[in-house]
């Protein structure tokens, strides 16, 4: 019951919080990208190697960069109230499709990044914790602070170095078997190996956060009085680890999860233009580069709009874990 | 019989072995699947594998037939006459006549950004009977019959393009054409498959049963799938320089230089003549007196080139002028033109400050930037290397003009009135214009050789024409060309006549067989 309540109170914020967000980040978006010199005629132009001034006339006129910024806002921002994205020249399809096509690769890298990220960062910081000061909190420093200082797409070149070409076990790029036309195990398997080393290239830096963060939080929690209390009732070791301890000690990891969502699919440009991986951070960069701003535009809505839906999941899980949170409200 | 000289090339190789799926690893994504109203490379790349040109081109450029089976060129150049191959029918089952061919031409030479002055010259297109084509020109165009290959010039449908906007087209996205490949599918992002086409007008092609067409952008990324043998097949040197030796290394990789000479670049650095530093003259022939070509392609390509000293490249034999910069590598007379220019060394020994930009497309426009601020700084000229993306590089250069010089590359393409006209003809100063007369060179002497040459019927003349125009470009430097890139095709040795024709993987890639 209060959780039902506690999660219509939620709702109503978000909504109430995001409609705002959301469109200053596009009006904000849309005025920044102004600033970024040359356009999308340029582009299309150079990329041709060849031009003449009605190819370069006839591809503003398309892309309607012919018109004033103000009037080009109004557009995207009409065409927006009616659910359209647009229509991106440049890739001859409509913006939506685009994004839609590419959104269900992106979120499968993003989760998987993030579960194996909190999974073993929780792991091993709890590991570290329970042995704090002892040599597997030693030696698991150590490996926490190369993930930590090694950027993410070296970690990912090293795996492709080691798995791929030098082992041949897993693939080095693309998101699945192209033409290969399996199903069911076989598909699933086929999926898995080619998602396995992007997922850790992305996911590497925040295992070593969160494995930093769930030490310190256990080691913060240990010394409170409940778990005093715990122990002296004759709880068992591990329940009260896993019981008191962590579920307290995970408040400040998942918050920190939320956050960091945003640099995840920052951190997606990268991994997906090493790996192949068809997903939105390759679109955005592809926007970016071929000014696209119809495409951008269209991705980094639909990029707050994820950051938007997990923060609410957090708070809902933070509810879950800690009910006094937000109790007041 | 134009086509044994194809045909005895292949002669040589084993017995071509039939099925198998070839992986063309593709550098970037195309926006379009046709180069119709675009000649940006992923387009080119693809195009010709469903839609088809006129002609194919040995590798010296000879005309070899196509779709055409025959042609003649009326003596006064002005008549093109083409008999169209019997029989031929689009994936979509409707016949291939000569109404496609008028229509195509027509359409190039409103949308193409090249076609428009390719086909400059066309008056109309004359249909006397469904397998005769005869194009009719204003004026001669001794470029035109050269102009004519599937991805230059490609055939399209006119039953899918009439009454449409050519660029919306969906025909873009899921062509259909004559080709031996037919289309399958493409997802944005990851890949094209195209699969052998069973009703093929040449029935013993094509040899493999499917082609995937990967886009992948990182060139590390390619180098390992070269290297794992995930990717069969790539062009235009699609890996790091850096890691050539490397790969070479590697026995189950082959690389080739077939196929490369349809369109050849320059390399050049580019003077603004309207900077406060590059309109002198003394001040160009110095910068030209402090550059060893050799050293630079040594350093910054390689040694995968060969040096030019002539806008027009080594490779196109026919107009390329061999002869030695006026500006031979000499610093000290370098020096004395500085001086002369009025720009002497201050207290702290530097003459002058001056930015220089590099076209960021290829990997080797940081690397030659800095090799010439090492020489330039020798001379007291202290370079700072800007450095941006392609848009950023276009606005600069061609449209704000807020540049002193920079490192820059011109495809020459298959003859000079095409591709090296446009860099020096003043009528070309054209802000906005990517890859027009950047430099602002107006010289009316130059405008009327181009002019000239671009209509000259008589073989000899032309040629004469351009050993004169490149004589006064080496004079008046208003850039000083570097050198012609060599282009290197890897692959896995299990690819066989992958680069028949004179525009190698461009064109239809119907021959190519894999071992099994």
């Amino acid at each position: 019951m209060r959780m039902g309540r506690r999660i219509a109170s939620t709702l109503k914020r978000t909504a109430i919080h995001a409609l705002p967000t959301v469109l200053g980040i596009i009006v904000l978006d849309f005025l920044f990208l102004q600033l970024m010199p040359g356009d999308a005629a340029d582009v299309m132009a150079t990329e041709a190697g060849s031009a003449t001034a009605e190819t370069v006339a006839a591809l503003r006129h398309q892309f309607g960069i012919d018109q004033p910024v103000l009037t080009q806002l109004a557009n995207f921002l009409s065409h927006l109230a009616r659910l359209d994205l647009g229509y991106s020249p440049r890739f001859n399809a409509s913006v939506g499709n685009l994004i839609m096509a590419r959104l269900p690769n992106t979120l499968l890298l993003m989760v998987s990044a993030l579960t194996l990220a909190l999974v073993l960062g929780i792991v091993v910081g709890s590991v570290m914790a329970a042995w704090q000061g002892k040599w597997p909190d030693r030696a698991l420093s150590v490996v926490v602070l190369l993930f930590y200082s090694m950027p993410g797409f070296w970690v990912g070149l090293m795996a492709v170095v080691l798995f791929s070409v030098k082992l041949g076990w897993l693939p080095s790029d693309g998101n699945e078997t192209i033409g290969a036309n399996l199903s069911g195990f076989a598909l699933v398997s086929d999926r898995l190996t080619h998602l396995i080393l992007p997922a850790l290239a992305l996911a590497s830096f925040f295992i070593a956060v969160y494995a930093r963060l769930t030490r310190a939080a256990m080691l913060e929690v240990q010394r409170q009085d409940f778990m005093r209390t715990a122990r002296a009732k004759g709880l068992h070791p591990l329940l009260i680890q896993l019981r008191h301890a962590l579920r307290n000690a995970l408040v400040p990891v998942t918050t920190v999860a939320g956050m960091n969502l945003g640099n995840l699919l920052g951190g997606a440009v990268v991994v997906e233009t090493l790996f192949g991986w068809p997903g939105m951070g390759r679109l955005t960069l592809d926007a970016v580069l071929g000014r696209d701003y119809s495409v951008l535009l269209g991705v980094l809505l639909l990029s707050s709009f994820v950051v938007i839906v997990v923060n609410v999941l957090i708070d809902l899980l933070h509810a879950w874990l800690d009910p006094r949170i937000g109790a007041t409200e | 019989m134009l086509a044994l000289s194809g045909g005895s090339a292949l002669a040589q190789t084993a017995t071509p072995k039939k099925g198998g799926t070839l992986t063309f690893l593709q550098t970037s994504e195309p926006n379009t699947l046709v180069s119709l109203t675009t000649t940006a490379t992923s387009a080119l790349t693809n195009s010709a594998k469903v839609t088809e040109g006129l002609l194919e081109y040995d590798f010296d450029i000879k005309p070899r037939p196509a779709l055409a089976t025959e042609w003649s060129i009326s003596p006064d150049g002005k008549t093109y006459t083409f008999k169209l191959r019997p029989n031929v029918k689009f994936h979509d089952g409707k016949p291939f006549t000569s109404a496609d061919v008028a229509y195509s031409i027509q359409l190039l030479k409103t949308v193409h950004p090249r076609g428009r002055n390719t086909f400059a010259n066309v008056t109309e297109v004359q249909t006397p009977d469904p397998l005769t084509a005869v194009i009719v020109l204003s004026k001669p165009a001794p470029y035109l019959i050269k102009a004519l290959t599937a991805a230059e010039s490609p055939i399209v449908p006119k039953h899918l393009y009439e009454g449409t906007d050519p660029v919306t087209n969906k025909n873009g996205n899921a062509p259909i054409g004559t080709g031996p490949y037919l289309f399958k599918e493409w997802v944005r992002g990851s890949h094209v498959i195209y699969e052998r086409n069973p009703n093929y007008w040449n029935a013993d092609l094509p040899r493999i049963d499917r082609m995937v067409c990967k886009f992948v952008t990182d060139p590390g990324a390619r180098s390992i799938a070269f290297e794992n043998g995930s990717g069969d097949i790539g062009y235009r040197t699609p890996v790091a320089l850096a890691d050539l030796d490397r790969l070479k290394k590697l026995p189950n990789l082959v690389f080739e230089t077939d196929g490369t000479s349809y369109s050849y670049n320059v390399q050049l650095l580019q003077f603004n003549l309207d900077s406060q530093y590059f309109k002198d003259i003394k001040v160009r022939q110095a910068i030209a007196h402090c550059i060893d070509r050799a050293a630079l392609l040594k350093v910054v390509a390689y040694g995968y080139g060969v040096v030019s000293y002539s806008p027009i490249a080594p490779g196109l034999k026919e107009f390329h002028d061999p002869t030695p910069s006026p500006y031979a590598y000499d610093l000290k007379k370098a020096e004395q033109l500085l001086d002369e220019a009025g720009f002497k060394r201050g207290p702290d020994k530097i003459r002058f400050k001056v930015p220089m930009d590099f076209n960021p497309v290829g990997d080797d426009g940081r690397r030659t930037c800095e090799f010439l601020r090492a020489v330039l700084s020798r001379v007291g000229i202290a370079v700072e290397i800007r450095a941006a993306d392609l848009p950023t590089f276009a606005k600069r250069i061609y449209t704000d003009r807020d540049f002193d010089f920079t490192y820059n590359g011109h495809s020459n393409l298959f003859d000079p009135t095409v591709g090296v006209q446009r860099i020096y003809w003043s009528k070309n100063f054209k802000k906005g214009v990517p890859f027009s007369n950047g430099s602002h060179y107006d010289n009316p002497n130059v405008d009327a050789l181009l002019e000239g040459a671009a209509v000259e019927n008589d073989p000899v003349k032309r040629k004469a024409m351009f050993v004169e125009f490149q004589k006064i470009i080496a004079e008046e430097v208003p850039d000083i060309s570097l050198f012609q890139p060599l282009y290197l095709t890897i692959k896995n040795k299990r690819v066989h006549d992958d680069s028949i024709t004179a525009d190698g993987v461009e064109a239809n890639m119907a021959q190519v067989w894999l071992d099994a």
